[in-house]
């Protein structure tokens, strides 16, 4: 999946509902800026954005991640029968490990199937999709 | 062994895998009809329902609606819906039930006519569309076009990646459900397959070949659970509930906390333990099927073997028919059936082969049993300890 396809793509997507939890992640996202919640008494890392920490029920802050981290694993969609993807096929859903330890799903993209591999090192790339939601991408790091 | 020890007493099956001529509601109805007959209760017995609706059927089929249009008289009812292992959880919690005296008898009914509605999408679509805003925990994932087959997929990819595990040990998970498929005569496809059959096939989402993914069919099925004491003047020997346990360790995949462990590891060992015995003393295993990868990891997770250590288990033989611990005799979600919660499935045939009652495909000296239900995505596990004998 090449950046061009993916911009062109980026409307057949079906896009998230941003609820209380998760406003500032997506509208931070569509800025251009990769935000994780860390809990303000335990201090750990949480991604998907909730209402609490789900470690102790405390409560969280928002801390800007480093954009960086690598594929948990991967797999290769070769058949998706809903037409936004459909055309899209064969392409890489991945989990990526971020920097600050969470986990979050997404497309590896920006090289060849081929290359893709568990433990790749990955960077953000952050897509604005609607005003108030920006998605992120990963694709091999640089350097 | 006590008057209200749980047991299940009858078990009853409408038809699959292909039925368009049977809706939801027609499947509960027929399986509820089977289900009586088998053991000779009558339905105003029945005090206790549980049911999950489908999910694509506007929830017209699930609990309070389907006791309504049953007509269930009941004190005590449960409508917990966690996937395909919805009926494993549903023994454990049935089983609690009627042991505390909330009710005498339980009925559980399951419905579906997936294939004939909505046709083969379960595995292989984004539920979604770019017109819709998707709310809570799916829309971290709905925007990258990933399919339920390859949540599984990344799991497959995880585990062998930490473990070596091969595309081959995978396929010959697959490969012996298909040799008790050809036993029965329902069962969608039964045809022998061999390892290089299921390499051969499509690749749907890498490392998952077709022949990987479960079939999608049409199909129902009703179970009955009483008390021991209440077992005993109906036509058939009871089967007992000898240790039950549920957990869950998230719901959508990308919340997986480690996508080589599924929460089989918490409730296999507990129900083993509440039931007195060990995997290794089990004859029969009827395991979620959805994916070859579910069986694997479900296996290692109840102590079959080591984790990691899954692909060899399963290439040894133990699980094929004539094995030690023939597995998923009834051809199983990769052949027989999978109507979209196949859970209900596991439950009853361990029960025809605790019985005595699996003909060709039945496991010599069959007394214990395990019914291991996947539901989600690798997400809620229930394991059920079955036995001949009650406890003593």
């Amino acid at each position: 999946m090449s950046i061009e396809g993916l911009q062109e793509t980026l409307g057949l997507r079906a896009l998230p509902a941003p609820d209380n939890a998760s406003r500032h992640y997506w509208q931070s996202a569509a800025e251009g800026k990769l935000v994780v919640q860390r809990c303000t008494a335990c201090g750990v890392h949480q991604f998907y954005p909730r209402s609490l920490c789900t470690a102790c029920a405390g409560e969280t802050e928002w801390v800007d991640a480093s954009g960086r981290g690598t594929l948990h694993t991967y797999t290769v969609i070769r058949q998706n029968r809903s037409p936004a993807f459909a055309a899209l096929s064969p392409y890489v859903v991945g989990i990526v490990e971020l920097d600050e330890g969470v986990r979050m799903m997404s497309n590896i993209v920006d090289c060849d199937i081929d290359e893709i591999e568990v433990g790749m090192a990955l960077e953000v790339l952050l897509l604005r999709a609607a005003d108030d939601v920006g998605l992120p991408f990963w694709r091999p790091a640089t350097g | 062994m006590g008057s209200r020890d749980p047991v299940i007493v009858g078990i009853g099956w409408s038809d699959y895998p292909v039925v368009p001529e049977l809706d939801a509601m027609d499947h509960h109805a027929l399986a509820l009809r089977r289900a009586l007959a088998d053991c000779g209760l009558e339905k105003s017995d029945i005090d206790g329902y549980m049911c999950a609706g489908t999910g694509f059927n506007s929830n017209v089929d699930d609990a309070p609606n389907m006791a309504e249009y049953l007509r269930i008289k009941h004190r005590w009812i449960d409508g917990t819906s966690v996937g395909g292992s919805t009926f494993e959880f549903y023994v454990q919690h049935a089983a609690s039930a009627i042991e505390t005296g909330l009710c005498d008898v339980v009925l559980v009914t399951y419905g579906s006519d997936m294939l004939s509605r909505v046709g083969r999408m379960l595995g292989t679509s984004t539920f979604s569309s770019a017109a819709t805003r998707v709310q809570g925990p799916s829309g971290y994932e709905s925007s990258w076009g990933n399919v339920l087959a390859g949540g599984y997929a990344m799991a497959a990819r995880r585990h062998m990646y930490e473990y070596g595990t091969t595309s081959e040990q995978l396929a010959e998970i697959a490969v012996g459900v298909r040799e008790f498929a050809g036993l029965n005569p329902f069962a969608q496809y039964r045809d022998p397959i061999t390892v290089d059959d299921v390499l051969n096939s499509r690749m749907i989402a890498d490392p998952l070949h077709k022949l990987d993914c479960c079939v999608i069919s049409d199909g129902g099925g009703a179970f009955i659970m009483t008390t021991n004491e209440r077992a005993r003047d109906l036509a058939k020997p009871p089967v007992y509930v000898l240790g039950s346990a549920a957990a869950q360790s998230h719901w959508t995949i990308s919340q997986m906390p480690d996508f080589t462990t599924t929460a089989a590891a918490q409730c296999g060992p507990e129900a083993f333990a509440r039931a007195g015995v060990r995997p290794e003393d089990i004859d029969t295993i009827q395991v979620y099927d959805s994916f070859t990868i579910t069986v694997l990891l479900l296996l290692e997770d109840m102590g079959f073997c080591e984790k990691g250590e899954g692909g060899a288990f399963v290439d040894s033989g133990v699980l094929r028919r004539g094995g030690k611990q023939p597995m998923n005799t009834d051809g199983g979600g990769l052949s027989a059936c999978h109507p979209g919660m196949r859970g209900i499935f596991l439950i009853n045939e361990a029960v025809r082969q605790l019985r005595g009652e699996g003909g060709e495909s039945q496991v010599p000296d069959c007394e214990l049993a395990v019914a291991c239900g996947s539901g989600g995505s690798l997400s809620c596990i229930g394991t059920v300890i079955l036995g001949k004998e009650g406890k003593s």
